[in-house]
Order: C-alpha cells, then structure tokens, then sequence
C-alpha cells in the first residue's frame, strides 16, 4: 500500500524534526514550540559536554573490533553537531593520566544518551502521544 | 576540579533535570521529580561509598 503524499509530507518533517533535534539539543521541542524544555535541553546537555571534555573525558573511536569502545562512540554521538565541533576543534582526546578521565568519560557518554532520549521526547510529543 | 563527590553532584544534577523535564509537564512536579532523582542519586552515592569503605580487606 502506497502513503499518500500528505502522509509522505508528515513523515518527511517528522524526520527533519529528529534531525534537528538531534543535531541541536532541545531544537526539536523549540521546533514544537516547547519553549522552556527547549531552552533547558539546550542548555543542560551541551555543557554536560563541554563539562565531560574540560575534565579530559575522550570521544572514543568506532573501533568495532572492541564492542565497547564501538557503543560508547556512538553514545558520544548521540549529542550530535556538538560531537563534530568538538572533534574538529581538536578536543576530547582525553587522557587516561587524569583523575577525572572516567568521570569525563561518563558524562561525555550520558550527555550523547540523554539527547538520544530527548530526540525520542520530541517524536512522541509530534506524534502526540504526548502533550 | 578535582572532588569526586562534586563530580558525581553535578552529573546527578544534569541527569536528574533531564529527566524531570522529559517526563513531567508541570514545574512542581518537575522540582519535586528532579529534587527526589537527585537527592536518590547523592544519597545511594554516599552509602555505596560507605559499605565499599572496608574494601579492599
């Protein structure tokens, strides 16, 4: 059975919405007009970010011979454009010497999953399935 | 920057808001939402860290 092209046109901004949404914490919401979770995802998860990467956390390569080092890069992409800036701006080596190296680790992976959630919070509330 | 304890305040404070702010609508229940997954974050923390106090024997 073929979509109809309204159905097309739903779908094809749903899926420019998670975009969004992904590529910029809190965009999707600010795209639904839900103004102040926007602005807190907007806020919250690229400093939780930046926190991860001041206290040397690592952005770890997809490295698929170690499953690992393969699902916590892709939680790391998870956070979306902030992720490439980072990397192209030459931050998130990390470095395993520093007492906080996990620590950096653990909120540059939440940060990347929390946004994950969140892109999924914006469908729902396009969906309306939520409010 | 160096104190776990204020690491481990700060990441249980960004996950705590997150997450009230995904589930609940209302402010009142985001604060008291947020404020239990923190204080439920800090609290397990710190007794985690007590009963792991005598290892390694």
């Amino acid at each position: 059975m073929r979509a109809t092209a309204a159905e097309e046109t739903q779908s094809g901004t749903l899926f420019l919405l998670c975009l969004a949404s992904w590529a910029i914490p809190g965009a999707g919401h600010l795209w639904l007009g839900r103004r102040s979770k926007g602005l807190i995802f907007l806020v919250a998860l690229p400093l939780m970010f930046a926190i991860g990467v001041a206290i040397r956390g690592r952005l770890f390569p997809f490295e698929l011979a170690d499953p690992l080092v393969g699902l916590a890069a892709l939680a790391n992409l998870g956070i979306g454009a902030t992720y490439f800036i980072a990397g192209a701006l030459g931050y998130g080596g990390g470095d395993v010497r520093a007492v906080t190296y996990e620590y950096g680790n653990a909120f540059l992976i939440v940060a990347g999953l929390l946004n994950m959630l969140v892109v999924i919070d914006a469908y729902d509330v396009a969906m309306g399935r939520k409010s | 920057m160096k104190s776990h304890l204020l690491l481990m305040a700060i990441f249980a404070f960004f996950v705590s808001l997150v997450f009230a702010v995904i589930t609940k609508d209302d402010t009142r229940e985001q604060l008291r939402f947020g404020g239990m997954m923190f204080g439920g974050f800090l609290a397990s923390a710190l007794v985690l860290g007590w009963l792991m106090y005598p290892f390694p024997l």
